[in-house]
């Protein structure tokens, strides 16, 4: 390496050399390509005026709030405002509208049952399936048997408040005593053979009528005398064929054993009331609305 | 511009270089990260976040060892489509009682920040144990051992103590009366008024429905009161952040 003071220039080129010499291979030292200088001032010069226009210099106790004044939480209240204000008069339709009148304004109910089926899918699938047709301890609501009522209030109303949380004082509420603890195993088997008769022709005709006489003791305050439920109480209707936890004899005797306590959040809490009302729709349109 | 000629003198001695670069890059990391320690507005004061119940802890123990956050990130972030699917973005606060923070990177399942209380108990039970029982399409593998491992109060005061050494504020109550809490919570039946002043709005409940006290019970208590501590009907977040 020679002096860096010294300039060797290369002869043929003309162009300065770096005084690295290599077996008589020296290297020119050609300067940096205008275009590529500028453009790395110019990233410098656009960086500092970035940290000017958008937070970003710490201090003492905050940080620069930048010129332009954007935070990203204004940000995300502006997109949400603006994708609202796009469905803005349909919203305040909705949220004007009677539940039970809804079906009679075409254009609206369109509009509910498809904003509803997005926050199905996105908030009640997980328990009532992305179809809609429930898994066992999880209502069906494709059909038209309903524990707590198929119109579009009563639909609202279960959505908003729930059934049986611990959130929302007006959410449905029912109880079944566990007969386990009130009555004999062959007691609970005999009240289990007469539901089961109630929807199935292979019952043992002596042990369901001795259960017929428990039921009308026990059961008929709450599910009827003939059975067919009540949806005041939430009792469901044991003389059809469809069940929430299964109907056959050894689930019926769990059941009646152990009890039910099927629990649903309260949506009121959870959503705004146009996806609550939206959702209800939704629900109500799937078939069985009333 | 002689000054910046004088680069040869760095590029010709390694060490020299070596320092140089060193403080280069940390003068870089104090003015990004130290400033967070101090600056007022890192993590805004929040009504209602409170630390973690002895069960829940115990809970957010197995969340951990399970690699949950693997799959589940507890981050919702300010973006229109996540609010309104997962509710209100989340607060830095709300995770600041969090050792180490289970904000995750990877959705292989769904944002769980806001999970608390959004099905009930016997559904988390029911979907731990075989998650496609109730989500036909998960890929979530099964965890129905949970149910069957037991848990006791062991250890639960010096894991008190050790987030406490890291900053969480447990005061002296709660260390004493940690294992009275810890069984307080998962059983409906017992005195549990005391452990819900000391851990305002957290779920007492058989979680699992077992009379044994399981890593069921605790991981439930856990996903139970995931984002629900603070009242978003009462407490509006500062708008220019």
């Amino acid at each position: 390496m020679s002096d860096h003071t010294e300039k060797n220039v290369d002869e043929v080129t003309g162009v300065e050399t770096t005084g690295h010499n290599w077996d008589g291979i020296e290297e020119l030292n050609n300067p940096m390509p205008r275009w590529w200088l500028w453009t790395l001032y110019a990233t410098i010069v656009w960086g500092i005026a970035y940290t000017i226009a958008f937070p970003a210099w710490p201090l003492i106790s905050g940080a620069t709030t930048g010129v332009l004044g954007w935070s990203t939480r204004a940000d995300v209240a502006r997109e949400i405002e603006s994708h609202d204000a796009q469905n803005g008069a349909l919203v305040e339709q909705l949220l004007a509208a009677e539940m039970d009148r809804l079906p009679e304004d075409p254009e609206l109910l369109r509009y509910a049952v498809a904003r509803g089926g997005a926050v199905f899918k996105a908030q009640c699938s997980q328990c009532h399936g992305s179809g809609a047709a429930g898994f066992k301890g999880y209502p069906n609501l494709l059909d038209d048997d309903w524990l707590w009522g198929g119109s579009m209030d009563e639909i609202t109303f279960t959505v908003r408040h729930g059934i049986r949380n611990d959130i929302d004082d007006e959410a449905r509420y029912s109880e079944m005593p566990a007969f386990g603890e009130l009555l004999e195993k062959e007691q609970i088997r005999a009240a289990a053979e007469y539901v089961y008769s109630l929807s199935n022709d292979d019952a043992e005709p002596e042990l369901a009528a001795s259960g017929q006489e428990l039921f009308a003791e026990q059961c008929a305050a709450c599910h009827g005398d003939t059975g067919r439920g009540d949806r005041e109480q939430g009792a469901p209707n044991l003389a059809d064929a469809i069940w929430l936890y299964g109907g056959d004899r050894e689930t019926l005797i769990q059941t009646i054993t152990y009890s039910r306590f099927g629990i649903m959040p309260a949506w009121g809490q959870r959503l705004i009331e146009a996806d609550v009302r939206a959702v209800s729709a939704y629900v109500h349109g799937l078939g069985g609305g009333e | 511009m002689a000054f910046l000629d004088k680069h040869a003198i760095l590029e010709k001695s390694p060490t020299l270089l070596l320092v140089s670069s060193l403080l280069v890059v940390s003068i870089g990391g104090i003015v990004e990260i130290a400033p967070l320690f101090w600056l007022e507005n890192t993590i805004e004061e929040v009504e209602g976040v409170r630390p973690y119940s002895p069960l829940e802890l115990t809970g957010r123990d197995i969340y951990v060892r399970e690699g949950c956050y693997l799959c589940h990130s507890q981050m919702i972030r300010p973006m229109r489509d996540e609010v309104e699917r997962y509710g209100h973005y989340s607060l830095a606060a709300e995770s600041m009682y969090d050792h180490p923070f289970q904000w995750g990177s990877k959705r292989t399942g769904p944002d769980v920040a806001r999970v608390g209380g959004r099905y009930s108990d016997a559904w988390h039970v029911e979907h731990l144990k075989d998650p496609q029982s109730v989500v036909p399409e998960s890929i979530m593998p099964k965890y129905e051992f949970l149910a069957e491992t037991r848990i006791e109060a062991t250890q639960i005061k010096a894991l008190l103590n050790t987030h406490r050494l890291v900053g969480v504020p447990y005061d002296d109550d709660m260390l004493d009366n940690a294992v009275a809490d810890f069984y307080a919570q998962a059983n409906p039946d017992s005195d549990y008024d005391a452990m819900l002043e000391r851990y305002p709005g957290a779920a007492v409940a058989n979680f699992d429905g077992q009379k044994e006290l399981t890593e069921m019970d605790a991981l439930v208590a856990y996903l139970q009161v995931l984002g629900t501590m603070v009242d978003f009907s009462t407490f509006t977040p500062d708008a220019s952040r």
